[in-house]
């Protein structure tokens, strides 16, 4: 008797002692990151140690995990593996968002302004893309990209055309060794490869659409709210690098040459033509006006048409506002009872007020 | 009476088909309870789809689809996804049936190595060295040279197959007793005819039981040449679909694809029964 009456005390304690250690504060987070130009900084943060001193400096601790495959970052962020992630505002909204994990686009880091490109063989023009096949990530930015640049030179959409689903892996090789392919929507560094093979013109890329295609650093609601230092250590590590990057100098050649190097780039400079199609927001105060503008609402909204158009945000989705995305002015996109994907400055105007 | 887990026990028809579906019971209760935990959690949570969701998944791939309200016709979108699961089985079945087609041309090829010296001095050494390459590894050649279409996909199957298949009819066919050959001789049957007549037929069942057990292999080939580049297949929709993370689709397409190598494998046996039923059953 008297040893039953012990075990069963000994089990609520471990019960009562499971509880309370899971509510505890969390103190260990995990970022996950894939390579790309305008997210070298997160590598070099990883690289360098930085992120781990920063952090230290907030009184946690911050591991960079870093992705070989884009896709699979964002899954391990869906599942919880990671606390954020870096994504693209379609992604957000797509993947985490439409599965309702609730996520905040911490920072908006910058925006594609070139290195998304449709590129062909022959000086073929978008009209006479119709009926021709187009080799692109299907449901990727690229994707969203090509829509664009038919709905703006163009009578006809996509479905004139046959889309061929092609990983990223290979796209860059394949186009280059295969006369055949007449039609390619891909990103850099592949936009770079591909466009020095003859005969290849780029005839529409993401500087025709700035704005639309937006490079975020993406955290988990649940976490940020309850625990705001950690999206304090990210923004005050990200700005850091921002600066080195800024500042001309030997610090800024060294932190070039090593993100170009994570990058996989030969050179440096493969990896600066990279930054110029990146239009970077370096300054604090500039990032929180462009996430505070007009301007990000319009091109969410035709993002998010996109998404829904395609079946993105689930294929029984009734309307394009069944997710909602909430700015920072408080006025929404889509549901108000679902919003799941936030645009937010409070933590960078924090970050520029207490520099 | 035995006890159950005595060497001599053996279950009767009505204990075996219990114990048999036990794990199947199990998996499925172990799902839908997961399933469950993560809905009650996060209602649009996607990773783990209940079943009712799962068969609105199923629905909206293999049966018609209603225009939008007010208007008589279906979409573009829709058109283009309409029926997915029937254009995706046939774009990769297609795949699968040539690739298994050629496959007997491997074993003709074997076959005639082992009896033919000098088929065999021109052949064995190549098809060792190919045997050899890991398939996987040349996709990136294979996408360069054959290109994306249909080709590529069912050349990758081959690198990865045929020159086991090849060396597997080599050696059933050197295995047959130089005896019959020699009686063969000696009854003034020809070179082909102890070819075709006396080794082939005997080792027949055998060659079709490798190529059987090799019809998984043809599937991941063509699964991963799918991932590269296509326009439709089994393979290519679970790898778009990840993109907006639809497991109410991947989830019975995997199963759909268990089902389908499952009654490949049982045709494939069933088909060796009845044609040799002197084999003995493999």
């Amino acid at each position: 008797m008297r040893n039953k009456i012990f075990l069963s005390l000994l089990t609520a304690i471990l019960i009562v002692a499971c509880f309370t250690a899971a509510s505890f504060a969390k103190e260990d987070f995990r970022v996950g990151v894939s390579i790309y130009a305008g997210w070298m900084p997160w590598y070099y943060l990883m690289e360098t140690g930085l992120m781990d001193k920063v952090a230290a400096e907030h009184g946690v601790s911050v591991e960079i995990v870093p992705f070989g495959d884009y896709i699979n970052s964002i899954n391990a962020y869906v599942s919880g593996d990671v606390d954020a992630c870096v994504m693209t505002n379609m992604e957000c909204l797509d993947m985490p968002a439409a599965s309702g994990i609730a996520s905040v686009a911490l920072i908006t880091g910058d925006y594609s302004n070139g290195n998304d490109a449709l590129m062909v063989r022959g000086g073929l023009t978008l009209p006479q893309l119709k009926g021709k096949d187009v080799y692109l990530v299907e449901l990727s930015v690229s994707h969203y990209l090509l829509a664009r640049a038919l709905e703006m030179h163009t009578d006809f959409n996509e479905y004139d055309l046959s889309i061929v689903n092609t990983s990223d892996q290979t796209i860059g090789a394949s186009f280059i060794s295969n006369d055949s392919w007449q039609a390619i929507v891909t990103w850099n560094p592949i936009v770079m490869q591909v466009a020095q093979t003859p005969g290849v013109t780029n005839i529409f890329d993401s500087a025709q659409i700035p704005g639309e295609i937006l490079d975020l650093c993406v955290v988990n609601k649940k976490t940020l709210d309850e625990n705001p230092v950690f999206g304090e250590a990210l923004v005050d590590a990200w700005f850091t690098v921002m600066n080195i990057m800024v500042k001309r100098g030997a610090e800024r050649n060294e932190a070039l040459s090593t993100m170009a190097s994570l990058a996989g780039c030969q050179k440096t400079i493969e990896y600066t033509r990279q930054l110029d199609t990146t239009f970077m927001f370096y300054d604090p105060q500039r990032a929180v006006e462009y996430v505070q503008s007009q301007e990000i609402k319009d091109d969410m909204d035709r993002v998010r048409n996109f998404c829904f158009d395609h079946g993105l945000l689930g294929e029984n989705a009734r309307s394009v506002d069944e997710v909602g995305i909430q700015f920072p002015d408080g006025s929404i996109l889509g549901d108000k009872e679902n919003v799941q994907m936030w645009f937010d400055t409070a933590f960078v105007e924090k970050y520029v007020a207490n520099r | 009476m035995n006890h159950p887990f005595a060497i001599d026990a053996r279950p009767g028809r009505h204990t075996y088909l219990f114990l048999s579906s036990l794990l199947f019971l199990l998996l499925v209760v172990a799902y839908n309870v997961g399933s469950h935990i993560r809905l009650q959690d996060n209602p649009r949570d996607k990773i783990m789809p209940s079943l009712g969701q799962m068969a609105d998944g199923i629905k909206r791939v293999a049966l018609p689809m209603q225009p939008p309200e007010g208007k008589d016709e279906l979409t573009p979108k829709q058109q283009k996804d309409q029926y997915r699961l029937w254009k995706d089985t046939w774009a990769t079945g297609k795949r699968f049936l040539i690739s298994v087609a050629l496959l007997f041309v491997a074993a003709l090829l074997g076959v005639n190595m082992g009896v033919f010296p000098y088929v065999d001095a021109f052949f064995n050494r190549f098809m060792t060295f190919l045997n050899s390459l890991v398939a996987m590894s040349l996709l990136a050649i294979i996408m360069v040279i054959f290109g994306t279409g249909d080709t590529s996909k069912v050349m990758l199957v081959q690198f990865g197959i045929f020159p086991f298949i090849v060396l597997d009819a080599y050696l059933r066919a050197r295995s047959v007793p130089r005896e019959q050959i020699v009686k063969g001789q000696t009854l003034a049957a020809s070179n082909f005819e102890i070819a075709y007549r006396i080794v082939m037929p005997q080792i027949m069942p055998r060659i079709l039981d490798s190529i059987r057990l090799s019809l998984k292999s043809v599937m991941v080939y063509l699964i991963a040449a799918e991932a590269i580049a296509a326009k439709a297949g089994l393979g290519y929709r679970t790898f778009v679909l990840q993109r907006y993370i639809a497991m109410d689709i991947i989830i019975p397409y995997v199963i759909w694809i268990a089902l389908l190598m499952f009654l490949a494998d049982h045709a494939f046996k069933l088909f060796i029964r009845r044609t040799y039923p002197w084999a003995g059953s493999s």
